[in-house]
């Protein structure tokens, strides 16, 4: 099959995999410890608008990419605060957070209104660096496998590495075993002397750094331009790929995999079939919902996850 | 996957306020903190927040028309609303409501169009019946999924949202519904099916009745029935409504067809009442607003009313202050995002109501469940 042999769609499949990947692999560690985070869709946004407003005022894209990183770990430093220290439900918190940062309507909520008073109605600088594609030496010159996986936009590498590291991390280390203690039964984790709400604290700075990256990634990696309301729903498919996969890295990576690959193959089937465009924009979606229905019955949350932890006196 | 085998033990529920049952003091309180911090923002971006909010509010209620316009953007988040708060009151986080108002759209302009001899009376209803049934499909889905399936309905829903929208875009992007190659939207709907307007000379039609019997229909359900107790049971603590004989799945079920089918609804008194016809761009976002307006309200239906007429004024009076000051409606944004987080992180509220005890501690989220 010609459509399937084509580096393109391997490669843009990867392309639009690592955004909400790096979200989904940040959630895990959030929800592992407990607190449900819904908000990725707004700390993308920040980290985005905020690693254009850097790379365009520093001419770094790398330094722009750094502070997104930061804005979406400070972003969510909102969610932590009130889940774990007003103890609010952190569905409506997280809810908040994405309408203070997105809004409800094309106008952005506060990342838009950032926008417009920085740069205007002009939008973003068109000077605004771009993070580089790294050709890997070596790879490069092998056929098909070099045109997919090398040349992909830095962060796709480190993304690589993040995946293994937050795998082991949660997995292999006794800092894993802590933090998903806390969010199976935080009082016995406590009883054990286990930090809860500092580790909690730490799987939240995680999401939003991970999320701020994710977001840096679309601003600065794909384009060079930020626009309102770019992320577009990936931060709450990255929620759906935290849920499919199990709360496991390798798991959400691979179910945001699946999402990119679908969504690649839509951009090509939209240029290459008959098929009306916005029927084939449906498949992606509703395909998570049938793999969701065919594995569902097999995926258990952590059972802590989402509610509120009231220390004991 | 990993972590399985030793399933931990139920934590024992602390029987608490929950945050949707704290008192109206603390939503106004808010409501007034996000306003103070909202104030804080327009200053500091040099406008005079007095004259943006003067002007908002003569967008909102000045006059006969710029009020009556206020009831219209608030309508549909009313209709909306009361379902997505019903699911709510069953610890079901239900983010379908886009999904629901725009099928409702599709299908009774479907109808108004499809059906051109066939008297008001006999058409307004008939349109309306299918709103509500697409939606209600559209809510049965996600309801079977998660009752008999497991599947997380927050996904689900969403996910059904943005392939709505599509379906939307794709009948009116020279599909079926479109009326010509060169302009993304239907033909208008018979004059049949329109809904008599409430007000001449304004966009109000008697679709507003609809509002506020419905919520007091959800609120006899959900207070005053034995199924609408056991609902509410069931988003306090599945489990011990499952101990105590709810039959936990079939309302689950119940809950989001329901929610299904006023959602649908709402996206059909759109159509018949106020814009005669599908157009690219109709959805609005209504959906996804009433999400967060029956957040707002605490999952009460009354409440819905009031929290829609809130955000009816910031739409309609925020296009006047962005009219008269320049100043971007994306301020309205933050607040509406503020009055939300305040509610949740009501600790703030009740620490500057001076402490008073109850409000304080919030526990037991409606979505307790939310992703088992």
């Amino acid at each position: 099959m010609g459509f399937f042999a084509n580096p393109v769609l391997w490669a843009s499949t990867l392309t639009l995999t690592v955004p909400i990947a790096l979200a989904a692999i940040g959630a895990t560690f959030s929800e592992r410890g407990g607190v449900v985070n819904i908000a990725m869709e707004g700390l993308m946004e920040v980290g985005a608008l905020i690693a254009v407003v850097v790379a365009a005022a520093t001419r770094d894209a790398w330094l722009g990419a750094a502070a997104g990183t930061a804005a979406g770990a400070l972003a969510a430093v909102l969610l932590g605060w009130a889940s774990l220290h007003l103890r609010a439900d952190q569905i409506v918190t997280g809810m908040a957070v994405n309408v203070l940062f997105t809004g409800l309507t094309s106008a952005g909520g506060l990342t838009g209104f950032l926008l417009v008073a920085l740069y205007g109605q002009n939008g973003t600088p068109v000077t605004t660096p771009q993070l580089p594609l790294w050709r890997i030496p070596g790879l490069d010159a092998v056929p098909f496998l070099g045109q997919v996986l090398s040349g992909q936009i830095a962060v796709f590498y480190i993304f690589l590495a993040l995946l293994v590291a937050a795998q082991f991390a949660l997995f292999r280390t006794r800092w894993g075993l802590r933090l998903r203690s806390v969010g199976e039964n935080p009082h016995a984790a406590d009883s054990l002397g286990v930090g809860v709400i500092g580790l909690k604290w730490q799987g939240v700075l995680i999401s939003g750094a991970l999320s701020g990256l994710a977001g840096a990634y679309l601003s600065i990696g794909t384009l060079n331009l930020y626009n309102t309301g770019m992320v577009a729903g990936r931060g709450f498919i990255a929620l759906a790929a935290v849920i499919v996969g199990g709360w496991n890295p390798a798991g959400a990576a691979l179910v945001s995999l699946v999402f990119g690959f679908l969504t690649a193959a839509t951009y090509q089937l939209q240029t290459a079939s008959a098929l009306p465009k916005n029927l084939v924009l449906m498949i992606p979606y509703l395909v998570t919902i049938v793999v969701l229905a065919a594995f569902a019955r097999r995926v258990r949350a952590p059972a802590a996850d989402g509610v509120v932890y009231e220390p004991r006196a | 996957m990993s972590v399985d085998g030793a399933s931990a033990p139920a934590q024992a529920a602390v029987v608490r306020p929950a945050w949707h049952e704290a008192g109206w003091v603390h939503t106004v309180g808010a409501i007034l903190l996000a306003l103070v911090v909202g104030t804080g923002v327009l200053a500091a971006s040099g406008t005079n927040p007095l004259t943006a909010y003067a002007a908002l509010l003569s967008g909102a209620f000045g006059g006969t028309y710029a009020l009556a316009t206020t009831l219209v953007d608030s309508l549909p988040l009313m209709l909306v609303g009361v379902g997505v708060a019903l699911t709510f009151q069953a610890g079901l986080v239900n983010i379908g409501g886009e999904a629901q108002y725009v099928i409702g759209c599709i299908a009774a302009a479907a109808v108004g169009i499809a059906l051109p001899h066939l008297a008001p009376a006999a058409h307004i209803p008939l349109a309306l019946l299918a709103a509500m049934g697409a939606g209600a499909v559209l809510g049965l889905v996600p309801g079977v999924l998660k009752a008999y399936l497991n599947v997380n309905e927050v996904v689900s829903t969403l996910m059904l949202s943005y392939a709505t929208v599509y379906f939307g875009h794709y009948l009116l992007e020279q599909g079926p519904m479109s009326v010509s190659i060169y302009e993304n939207q239907s033909a208008p709907i018979a004059q049949t099916a329109v809904l008599p307007l409430l007000l001449p000379g304004t966009q109000l039609s008697w679709g507003l009745v609809l509002a506020p019997v419905l919520a007091v229909a959800v609120s006899f359900f959900l207070y005053r029935t034995t199924t609408g107790f056991g609902l509410r049971m069931m988003g306090h603590n599945p489990r011990a409504a499952r101990y105590a004989g709810v039959a936990v799945a079939p309302l689950t079920v119940l809950a989001m067809t329901v929610s299904g089918a006023l959602g649908g609804l709402g996206g059909g008194v759109q159509i018949l009442g106020n814009y005669h016809a599908l157009f690219d761009g109709f959805t609005d976002n209504y959906g996804f607003t009433a999400f967060v307006v029956a957040l707002m309200a605490r999952n009460n239906p009354y409440g819905v009313l009031l929290a829609s007429l809130l955000f009816g004024t910031l739409a309609n009076g925020g296009s006047a202050m962005q009219a008269t000051t320049g100043v971007s409606p994306a301020i309205l944004d933050v607040i509406e995002g503020l009055i939300i987080f305040f509610i949740a992180a009501d600790r703030i509220v009740a620490w500057m109501l001076g402490r008073r005890r109850g409000g304080g501690a919030t526990a037991q989220p409606a979505a307790a469940e939310v992703a088992s």
